[in-house]
């Protein structure tokens, strides 16, 4: 079954990507989890988004198209990255996300591909 | 204000009392935890208006019974229950009628009913800490890290196949309390916390002990027990385990909150009253002479709280009992504790050896594994597998603070 978990980060996050002095440590807690995902062999698909603040958020209101910079919605913690995993159940998922080096991980089930 | 107070104490205490007695004898938990619950609103309502009653316990335990009956006589599915619970309201009194003889406790039925062997091993313990402590689903979800909507689910089914397979602990399967007693052990010593014995390993910090939230529940489960088999050599033996890995719960942070493992802690920050606890509980069992996993499980961690007064490990002696252990139960966690021990006594290179003789398939998301191997691929000079080994040990960290004790074992290499 496979599994989406969605890692939201702060701002203060999103800042140590850049920050000379809090790089190599926020980026070394990404490379040992990736490590021991990859390792398990349950990893169907994962990447890191670049920050809010890059996003293009496309809206339809009626039958007019707007375009404005920034995330969807504008909330404190944003959407850095995700992994699909391929686990048994629910519960496998939610220790995955549990080992994530974030203080926020929304987990939810993939809708099987049609036939 | 002060009645709610009341009740929620009332509830604290008396809630497990209530319901095992209930449930024992009206066999429908389900049933049981609605009726308490209207017990309890009810209380609420009535008390804030007419003052507390002297005998609470029994006030809730009449309206219960009372709701109980109700509910029986408009469902045919549990009129044949209603001659039980008839019998044992006695003189189905008044609600403000104190029933005179002291409510005969059950929690023992109810923790031996908790570990049945028709229910599924994962559900034994929240079960447990469901109906014998009053804990919400919410609390223990999070607990064990499953969806609460999920956990609500599964314990409302294990309450329904309590009723529907009429699973009860009969007092006249007294011979099979020691067999299912070591299931409830099993049960109470998984709310402590699975990852405390690996925390033993120099070097290789627990990984599944996600911050013990439900460590005092624990003990007071086992300290519950101990009131009904008190001459049950394991049941010391399980409370002494907990004691000693609870005294040194403040010396697992250093000042700064950073994880210290258990051969580099500070003994002077473990507490000496819990220590002396726990060792008399070892005495205890001890009297009994006949030893058990959570007995040597124990005796590994009074081995360690020895350096308080020698300060040094017995490594040797710690490896030994680990050897006992494996024996009795061969677990994941002995076979890497077991390694990890005799690295310290005999060398790395004899405790690389055992560490390499567990299949790779079982290891592959155990924490405590790849640290161990990192720090033994350290101490070997193999910098290159030390690297990669940490890495997948801090990637399998849920605790912030182990995740950076690893990173800083990590960047000394």
């Amino acid at each position: 079954m496979n599994y989406t978990l969605m890692f939201y980060e702060s701002q203060a996050d999103f800042a140590a990507r850049k920050d000379p002095e809090r790089q190599e440590a926020y980026l070394a807690g990404w490379t040992h989890y990736v490590h021991a995902l990859r390792e398990s062999g349950i990893v169907v698909f994962g990447s890191g988004l670049y920050a809010p603040e890059t996003a293009a958020t496309l809206k339809r209101r009626g039958g007019d198209m707007h375009v404005q910079d920034g995330p969807f919605p504008e909330t404190k913690e944003q959407l850095g990255g995700i992994f699909v995993i391929d686990v048994p159940d629910m519960d496998a998922a939610l220790e995955w996300a549990a080992r994530g080096p974030v203080d926020t991980v929304e987990v939810r089930q993939n809708i099987p591909a049609l036939k | 204000m002060e009645s709610h107070r009341i009740v929620e104490q009332t509830a604290r205490e008396a809630y497990g009392r209530l319901l095992s007695y209930l449930t024992v004898h009206w066999r429908n938990p389900q049933d049981v935890e609605d009726a308490l619950g209207d017990a309890f609103l009810s209380a609420l309502q009535t008390w804030s208006k007419t003052g507390i009653p002297e005998k609470t316990e029994a006030w809730l335990l009449t309206i219960a019974r009372r709701r109980l009956i109700d509910r029986a006589r408009r469902s045919r599915v549990s009129a044949e229950a209603l001659p039980t619970l008839l019998a044992m309201s006695g003189e189905a009194g008044h609600p403000s009628a104190p029933s005179g003889a002291e409510l005969p406790d059950e929690r023992l039925a109810m923790m031996l009913l908790c570990a049945h062997p028709a229910i599924e091993p994962a559900m034994r313990t929240p079960l447990m800490l469901q109906t014998v402590l009053g804990m919400d689903a919410a609390r223990i979800a999070s607990a064990f890290i499953v969806k609460p909507s999920t956990m609500g689910q599964r314990l409302t089914r294990v309450k329904a196949k309590i009723r529907a397979e009429r699973l009860t602990f009969e007092p006249a399967d007294a011979e099979e309390i020691p067999g299912r007693l070591d299931s409830v052990l099993e049960a109470v010593y998984a709310a402590y916390g699975s990852g405390w014995d690996e925390v033993a390993a120099v070097g290789s910090p627990g990984g599944s002990w996600a911050g013990g939230g439900l460590a005092e529940e624990a003990i007071e489960l086992a300290r519950l027990l101990l009131r009904f088999v008190p001459a049950e050599p394991e049941v010391h033996g399980v409370l002494a385990l907990m004691l000693h890995c609870e005294a040194r719960r403040a010396a697992r942070r250093d000042r700064e909150g950073n994880y210290v493992p258990l051969s580099e802690q500070d003994c002077a920050r473990w507490d000496p009253g819990l220590i002396a606890e726990a060792e008399r509980c070892l005495h205890a069992a001890s009297q009994a002479g006949r030893i058990g996993r959570f007995q040597l499980m124990a005796a590994i961690q009074s081995v360690h709280a020895q350096r308080l007064r020698t300060g040094r490990t017995e490594w040797e002696a710690i490896a030994q009992l680990y050897e006992g252990l494996i024996r009795v139960q061969p677990t994941l966690g002995a076979f890497v504790s077991r390694a990890a021990a005799v690295a310290e006594a005999y060398g790395a290179d004899r405790g690389m050896a055992l560490l390499a003789s567990i299949p790779s398939a079982e290891v592959a998301n155990y924490q405590p594994y790849w640290a161990l191997a990192g720090h033994l691929y350290k101490r070997m000079h193999r910098h290159d597998e030390a690297k990669s080994a940490y890495s997948r040990a801090i990637g399998l960290s849920a605790e912030g603070a182990v995740r950076q004790f690893l990173s800083r074992q990590l960047d000394g290499l």
